[in-house]
């Protein structure tokens, strides 16, 4: 499983490591609708963390579709609200 | 891309950020690739999009550079103002002046303060160069690969073979360049809103609120009212040493006779009084009462005749 950190590269991750990652993923989310910023800082960055952890960094010249993607080390929670709703976010 | 959408709405609370983020540059990706009739045109034309991506993306470092020698700048001016408001509180001090020594402060304090604000935009524009400079590089490995994927597309396979191939190439490369643009985006966002800040140093600076010491500048009124005081207390060891001088050379002038005495002691008292007053007036100009002359005229007893005026320093000298 190919997952990109956004503004760091691309990490190859073991499958095995899913689960633990979609937990981190639910207390993310959560804090997003909660509207909770400190948690969702701490979400984040376990998330990163593991991703950063337990993946390999793929090559830099290769050309493979993520299939998950995370937000930045310092993004905020309401970076990624737009990011998740607003597609103009994403320039080009 | 519509089936994606659909997904994103229906499942999104399940569905997880990362799934969800990912989706949304998918989306994209699928609409870039759904205006192209004609594949291989695809593969020129994102390459010539990554080309332009990779100007501004150079574009983007060169500009988070600039502004952070700009907020290096200022926290130079600020660091050497801060110096300065140190040594004025020290000097007045020395003078015995607390209250001027505390206004120094004061305003050291405020330029420290901006100081340290500075220094947290310094870290996080070298931190976005740093990252731009990083995502460059990245982008540039991923464009000389998707133009020798792009050659090898265009060589050997079929219009109808190469589809899929291109579509990978170009799902690959897009994403990578969505990734890019974010960056420069949050840069130029973090470089344009520190700019406003700088621009508001600047001001502040320019205002004399914060002291406007750096340069010598006339708006400096703590360093104005230490110069002040310094030049008044030379002119009192000045007045001191005349009247040291006049005692000194009192009885000489007693000897010439007792109208001396008495043309000496106004002339004194009207120097202490006023330490700036104009010079008396030569003898020539004192027979042509001009407007400016007048009030010197009048402070004078009526009966000293001005040619005595400045035979005094020639006795000073001689003493």
């Amino acid at each position: 499983m190919i997952v990109r950190i956004l503004g760091e590269g691309q990490f190859d991750i073991d499958d095995t490591a899913t689960s633990e990652l979609n937990r981190l993923d639910t207390e993310l989310e959560a804090a997003v609708d909660r509207n909770d910023e400190a948690a969702f800082t701490a979400a984040l960055h376990g998330l990163l963390d593991q991703v950063r952890a337990l993946g390999s960094p793929l090559p830099v010249d290769t050309l493979e579709e993520s299939d998950l993607i995370l937000p930045p080390q310092d993004a905020s929670m309401d970076e990624v609200r737009r990011m998740l709703t607003d597609e103009g976010l994403i320039p080009g | 891309m519509v089936a994606a959408k659909k997904l994103m709405k229906g499942t999104a609370a399940r569905m997880g950020v990362m799934k969800r983020v990912q989706l949304v540059f998918k989306a994209k990706a699928n609409k870039a690739l759904d205006k192209m009739e004609d594949p291989r045109e695809t593969l020129d034309y994102s390459y010539q999009r990554q080309l332009e991506l990779l100007t501004k993306v150079r574009r983007g470092v060169a500009d988070v550079a600039t502004s952070r020698k700009r907020v290096e700048l200022q926290m130079n001016q600020l660091q050497q103002q801060a110096n300065k408001l140190e040594d004025q509180a020290r000097k007045a001090l020395g003078m015995g002046r607390e209250d001027l020594a505390r206004a120094a402060l004061e305003r050291k304090a405020s330029a420290q303060s901006q100081l340290n604000d500075l220094q947290v935009q310094y870290a996080q524009l070298q931190a976005e160069e740093e990252k731009l400079t990083v995502a460059s590089q990245r982008l540039q490995a991923k464009v000389d690969a998707f133009r020798t994927r792009k050659e090898t597309i265009k060589a050997t396979y079929t219009a109808a073979e190469a589809q899929t191939r291109i579509n990978e190439a170009f799902t690959g490369i897009s994403e990578e360049m969505g990734d890019v643009g974010m960056a420069i985006q949050r840069a130029e966002d973090k470089t344009a809103q520190m700019q406003a800040r700088a621009g508001a140093i600047d001001e502040l600076m320019a205002s004399g609120a914060l002291d406007d010491a750096v340069g010598g500048s006339s708006r400096d009124d703590i360093q104005n009212e230490l110069d002040m005081m310094s030049a008044s207390s030379d002119v009192e060891r000045e007045l001191s040493r005349l009247k040291g001088e006049i005692t000194a050379g009192a009885p000489k002038q007693l000897e010439g006779g007792a109208n001396g005495n008495s043309q000496a002691a106004p002339q004194a008292q009207q120097g202490q009084g006023t330490p700036y007053a104009p010079p008396p007036p030569a003898p020539g100009q004192g027979t042509q009462p001009t407007q400016q002359a007048q009030p010197t005229q009048q402070a004078q007893p009526a009966g000293i005749p001005a040619s005595d005026l400045p035979a005094e320093p020639q006795d000073r000298e001689g003493s």
